[in-house]
């Protein structure tokens, strides 16, 4: 059984080698799918928007209402602006963002390719001359690379600013305040490597949604697995890699 | 030079072999489809007639054995030239297999966008022309889920025609439709070869298709071919298995 089990694991990282192979080969060689790309663009990164907006915000509020007393209990309420702004930009703002994304769009890619697979439409478009890696593959994940970070931005903005309105229902602080006093220790690599890194949670999520959904089989319940066990490896992936990323960050940046 | 490639046939398979796990589902087929040449396949559900089409194509690998299509073998091919190949080729799918995010009219200008310069008001004509030829010029911006199971059929039809095939490989074009629908599909079907001297290989299990469509049957059993020839030459083989397929009788389960 533990035999079993460790070969199927096996297999299934042998095919995602295989599967990433092709995906290379379909975004370097020409020629690119572009409108393909932005109308993906549309629909991972726009659609996302309301649901990042959303829970930036939360993550901001929540940030200022746990960190407060813990600050004032320490007599260093005064930190408070840097202690959320930092810890958004460095690590809140990108996580939350990717988890988020994964939980719509990978298990989105996961049940609409899964869904294309099993009614045929993939061989339909092979069958037509077109190369599917190209069309519905390489088109979602480089879109997911490409919108992760700017999705990141909104999601980092929207929880510095609900941190500062939370803390203004406590106390009167101006913006301007909390902006300036927010951002004294924020330095190149608090934002440009915590933010580029997103590309990879793109990355992982976008191939492991596809790569879930282009192996579906099984008719409708199968379309619902893939749906499933693209959220959940995805997921798994993003936090995982954020610890070699962060410590990555850490080595290269000081 | 040129009249040795007329000759050839428009497919030719030898010794195909194919198997899925444990299940051998092709074992050593052979054969040819000539040019304007119709050719049914016949067999039972799950006797490989699918994979066979699917072979055809290129969306499949066979196990052993060679294909030839227009004289060029689908293995040695790189995934650019099989490419090539595949805009000769026009295949409907057993469900149709409509793009479902896509209506009526982009599905079937799907090949001509990717495959030609056709400009726009050009590529919107021959689209018409396909759809209205299936009764279907009013339905140009339906979804797929919008459409009944023959007018999906019809739609396929009509895409797979799209960039003007040479081979026409049609899987189970009536299974699945009322006996009008059908005959109205296969109507379309023997207009379209009429028209176009089209080879074509067709799966069924749609006697009346055999009949109104077929210049050569073969009948599948085991993975290989049990039989071959005319509908008349099938209908008089003495087989029971062969009996018992093309002319069933009801209750008598073939033992």
């Amino acid at each position: 059984m533990a035999v079993q089990g460790t070969v199927s694991i096996l297999e299934w990282f042998g095919e995602l080698g295989i599967f990433c192979a092709r995906l290379a080969r379909a975004v370097i060689r020409p020629p690119y799918e572009l409108r393909e790309l932005a109308r993906q663009m549309d629909e991972i990164g726009t659609k996302s928007l309301p649901l990042v907006v959303l829970s930036g915000a939360a993550i901001g509020a929540v940030l200022s209402l746990h960190t407060r007393d813990t600050l004032v209990l320490f007599g260093a309420k005064s930190q408070l602006p840097s202690l959320i702004i930092l810890s958004v930009l460095r690590e809140s703002g990108p996580i939350i963002t990717a988890l988020v994304v994964c939980g719509r769009v990978g298990a989105g890619i996961g049940a609409e390719l899964g869904a294309m697979k099993v009614t045929e439409q993939i061989d339909a478009i092979e069958a037509s001359a077109v190369n599917p890696y190209k069309l519905l593959v390489a088109t979602r994940v480089v879109a997911c690379m490409l919108m992760l970070p700017l999705l990141t931005i909104v999601a980092d903005f929207c929880a510095i600013m609900t941190g500062w309105l939370t803390n203004r229902l406590v106390e009167p602080m101006s913006l301007s305040y909390y902006v300036s006093h927010g951002f004294q220790w924020v330095q190149f690599r608090d934002f440009l490597p915590t933010t580029a890194k997103t590309m990879v949670f793109g990355l992982l999520i976008g191939l492991i949604g596809c790569f879930q959904g282009t192996r579906t089989a099984g008719g409708t319940e199968g379309v619902g697995r893939s749906a499933t066990t693209s959220v959940v490896i995805a997921s798994l992936f993003v936090i995982l890699a954020d610890v070699v990323l962060v410590r990555l960050i850490m080595v290269l940046f000081g | 030079m040129a009249e040795q490639r007329h000759a050839e046939p428009a497919i030719r398979v030898a010794g195909l072999r194919k198997a899925f796990g444990e299940q051998l589902v092709l074992d050593g087929v052979d054969l040819d489809v000539a040019r304007g040449e119709t050719l049914t396949v016949l067999g039972r559900s799950g006797g490989g007639k699918s994979v066979l089409l699917k072979l055809l194509i290129g969306l499949q690998k066979p196990d052993a054995g060679s294909i030839h299509i227009s004289g060029r073998e689908l293995a040695r091919l790189p995934l650019d030239g099989l490419n090539e190949l595949r805009k000769k080729l026009g295949f409907l799918f057993q469900h149709a297999a409509l793009y479902d995010s896509l209506t009526v009219r982009e599905n079937v200008a799907f090949p001509l966008r990717r495959h030609t310069d056709l400009p726009d008001d050009e590529r919107e004509r021959r689209v018409r022309e396909l759809l209205s030829h299936r009764g279907m010029e009013d339905d140009l911006d339906k979804l797929p889920g919008q459409i009944s199971g023959g007018m999906k059929k019809r739609v396929g039809l009509a895409r797979a025609l799209a960039p003007d095939p040479e081979i026409m490989l049609l899987d189970e074009p009536t299974a699945g439709l009322d006996p009008i629908t059908a005959a109205e599909m296969i109507g379309l079907i023997q207009d379209t070869r009429r028209a176009r001297e089209m080879s074509a290989v067709v799966v069924t299990h749609d006697l009346r298709s055999v009949e109104a469509l077929a210049d050569r049957v073969v009948l599948l059993e085991g993975g290989k071919i049990k039989v071959e020839g005319t509908f008349d030459e099938v209908k008089r083989a003495d087989d029971p298995f062969v009996a018992a397929f093309v002319r069933p009788t009801f209750g008598k389960a073939h033992e």
